[in-house]
């Protein structure tokens, strides 16, 4: 056991005296709350907005300047003509023109049917839908604001509530898919690493002639990754509540020890990847098409599962982050406790399990 | 010349003996383009909708009938309690529940109106956001239906109306893969073009073979342009092939000029090179080499606009990203492939971009000078 020990404490002299590494290690997981908390929103608002308007009356100016003080529109450029239009979207800033036909303000009141034109730019499809909402919301507003709203008979209302997250904070889900990637990537990827440079460096013969059994030599390696993911953790939860306004509604422990199952499977993962490589570049592919890849895409937590097409909703269900993110979110916003977990716990610890042995299999106590 | 001419052939020589390169450079990136936009669909459909109906009345059916067929809802639960249906939340599998109040039908007949109580799993606040309002919409015209067969007579009055028609250009099927497969590829080549670049030069620090060539007559520049030619061609070779995907995989016609994009990123790709220099003279190791890219790669392309708009970002996020190189190819490619933007229209992004590649390179050369 002390043997161990030393090995462990070795491989944290290892890691200590690379600062920079280190650094980037550590401060991957701030930088990365950061940036999602702060900077990236589905949320879309002050759009750049043209118009065209070939009324210019009291109510189509009335309709323009409702149109931009709401926050979702930025009325920047006025155009006169239909042949601006093209050229305007074709310099890329401008996503919906407004168009005014004449006799605005005319047609309102005296034939009670008026019409307005949006034109979006469609190349990303969600911009284009959510303005065109948008913009029609407001351009109802102005219309019960003209027509003084009479209640009409037979009405369905609804009441809506939001769970969990009133304010549709971006952050709440972002933040447990931060935490899975952070965790694969401290883990699996540094582990494989970690292990490979000793194959390739060739000082990985040294260690296996020393007296301590091959398997503690790699498990020995993995522990101060392990610890790092756990401080990575801490970094994520304690910036998440206090700087992004996240709670941890269940319970921490709970939420701990999950992180520590899924560091641990992670670990196994890397494990599996430094024993059926040889070169850190091929290690550095495999950690980077095979780990970061499907986390990001396949993990839920940027796009949808259940719009993926078939084969890639199969696959999502080999992904150990998928399983991860959906225990978080469950335990952290929801505040559910083990007995809404206990499927994804129990499919991780399988996970774990079964590449642990495959690691073993594979593992290789003579180098060629 | 002559010299650079050699080191060109050792270049490509060892491009093309190493098959895990080769497959990092021309597989990795094709099987990206492949999946990521089959993936990278923001669009929301299949939303789970569980109901709780006190009432059972033929306007509930009616009106669950409606939210059936709109396409967008998947009944997965039915039940008479709320409770009931909320597990159905708590388990993640329901995003959305329905809540119908006894006497439902009743109420809209007797006294004129009822309500519904929606409860939406939020934790996407997005997808949270679009589902209700799709499912507020299906109520809102099923509300339609109904009163126009209850006032048959007297008519209702004439109302002012405003009719609101939307036409979207330059993406008539509203399909996100054309947003997306041109961007991604954009993304990809960054990633590629920084990775070799900053990988290859540490390795030959590493294994120390770098201290050979020092001492050789072979001029900095040289070593250099040795280093960064073979690669500014290998990325033309892979924009290619992510063109070709993207034009028999996906379909996708590019409106525009394409010599207008090879202009553009054999500008980018010089961007991209200088800043993989300029990272490896920094690193001492391929691990760091790595991790370095990865994390500036990581900022710049979350902040490119790729998945996330950047005129949704704060202000201050976005004033920063005029800094970001990937962005400028982002949203180059994207104008001349769906909206076949000329040169006139992108000439402040070139200067830009011929900035950037400037500022890069010589921070480079002059901090591996130092260093070496």
């Amino acid at each position: 056991m002390k043997q161990f020990f030393a090995f462990v404490k070795k491989e944290f002299f290892h890691i200590w005296r690379d600062k920079r590494t280190l650094f980037i290690l550590l401060g991957m997981p701030i930088t990365q709350i950061i940036i999602f908390g702060f900077a990236l929103t589905n949320e879309v608002k002050n759009s750049k907005m043209a118009i065209l308007d070939f009324s210019k009356d009291a109510a189509s100016s009335q309709l323009v300047q409702k149109m931009s003080v709401s926050k979702y529109f930025d009325a920047t450029t006025v155009l006169t003509n239909y042949q601006e239009v093209l050229p305007v979207f074709k310099k890329g800033k401008i996503k919906m023109i407004l168009v005014i036909p004449q006799h605005f303000a005319n047609d309102l009141q005296h034939g009670n049917q008026a019409h307005i034109q949006l034109i979006c730019d469609g190349s990303d499809p969600n911009v284009a839908n959510t303005l065109s909402t948008y913009a029609s919301a407001i351009i109802k507003d102005f219309q019960t604001a003209i027509v003084k709203e009479q209640k009409l008979p037979y009405r369905i209302e609804t009441d809506i509530r939001m769970m969990y997250n009133p304010e549709l904070k971006g952050a709440y889900s972002f933040v447990p898919g931060v935490m899975a990637l952070i965790l694969m990537l401290t883990s699996a990827m540094m582990t494989s690493i970690a292990i490979v440079k000793e194959k390739e460096m060739g000082t990985m013969e040294i260690i296996l002639v020393s007296p301590l059994r091959p398997f503690s030599v790699v498990i020995a390696k993995a522990i101060p990754y392990m610890i790092l993911s756990m401080v990575n953790v801490a970094t994520i939860l304690l910036l998440s509540v206090y700087v992004l306004d996240v709670p941890i509604r269940g319970s921490l422990l709970l939420l701990l020890s999950e992180g520590l199952l899924f560091t641990i499977t992670s670990l196994a993962l890397g494990l599996l990847i430094s024993s059926i490589t040889d070169s850190q570049q091929v290690a550095m592919l495999i950690s980077l098409m095979g780990l970061f890849l499907p986390t990001t895409v396949l993990s839920g937590y940027m796009f949808p599962i259940e719009n993926m097409p078939l084969p890639l909703q199969v696959m999502s269900n080999l992904v150990p982050a998928k399983w991860f993110y959906s225990i978080v979110k469950t335990i952290m916003i929801k505040g559910l406790g083990l007995s809404y977990v206990w499927k994804e716990t129990l499919i991780l610890i399988g996970m774990t399990v079964f590449l642990f042995g495959l690691s073993i299999k594979k593992f290789k106590t003579r180098l060629s | 010349m002559s010299v650079l001419k050699y080191l060109l052939q050792k270049e490509f020589r060892q491009i093309f003996r190493d098959p895990s390169i080769l497959k990092i450079i021309f597989i990795m990136p094709a099987l990206q383009l492949i999946i990521i936009p089959l993936a990278a669909d923001y669009e929301v459909r299949n939303i789970n909708l569980s109901i709780a109906d006190h009432d059972h009345s033929v306007y509930t059916q009616q009106m669950i009938q409606k939210i059936k067929s709109s396409g967008y809802f998947k009944l997965v639960n039915y039940s008479s309690t709320f409770q009931e249906a909320f597990t159905s939340i708590e388990s993640d599998k329901a995003d959305i529940v329905l809540e119908i109040p006894a006497n439902f039908e009743q109420n809209i007949v007797r006294e004129d109106h009822a309500s519904l109580f929606i409860a939406v799993n939020a934790v996407n606040g997005m997808k949270a956001n679009l589902g209700a309002s799709y499912l507020q919409n299906i109520i809102l015209n099923y509300n339609n239906q109904i009163r126009t067969k209850w006032i048959q007579f007297p008519p209702i009055p004439p109302q002012t109306n405003i009719k609101v028609s939307v036409s979207n250009w330059f993406n008539p099927m509203m399909s996100y893969k054309y947003f997306m497969v041109p961007a991604v590829l954009a993304t990809l080549l960054t990633l590629l073009g920084t990775f070799l670049t900053a990988l290859n030069i540490v390795r030959e620090k590493e294994i120390g073979t770098i201290e050979q060539i020092n001492v050789t007559p072979v001029k900095k520049y040289h070593f250099i342009l040795g280093k960064l030619i073979p690669f500014w061609i290998l990325g033309l070779a892979v924009l290619t092939i992510g063109f070709l995907i993207m034009r028999f995989g996906y379909q996708i016609h590019p409106v525009g000029n394409m010599l207008i994009v090879y202009l553009f990123a054999s500008l980018y790709l010089l961007v991209i090179l200088g800043l993989g220099l300029l990272i490896s003279t920094y690193a001492d190791t391929q691990q760091q080499a790595m991790l370095i890219s990865f994390f500036l790669l990581m900022i710049f392309i979350m902040l490119g606009g790729l998945f996330t708009s950047i005129d949704s970002m704060p202000d201050w996020v976005q004033k920063l990203t005029w800094l970001n190189p990937v962005s400028y190819f982002i949203e180059v490619i994207r104008m001349v492939v769906l909206k076949g933007s000329g040169l006139s229209d992108i000439k402040n992004h070139i200067f830009v971009i011929i900035g950037f590649a400037i500022f890069l390179n010589s921070w480079a050369v002059w901090n591996y000078k130092k260093t070496t």
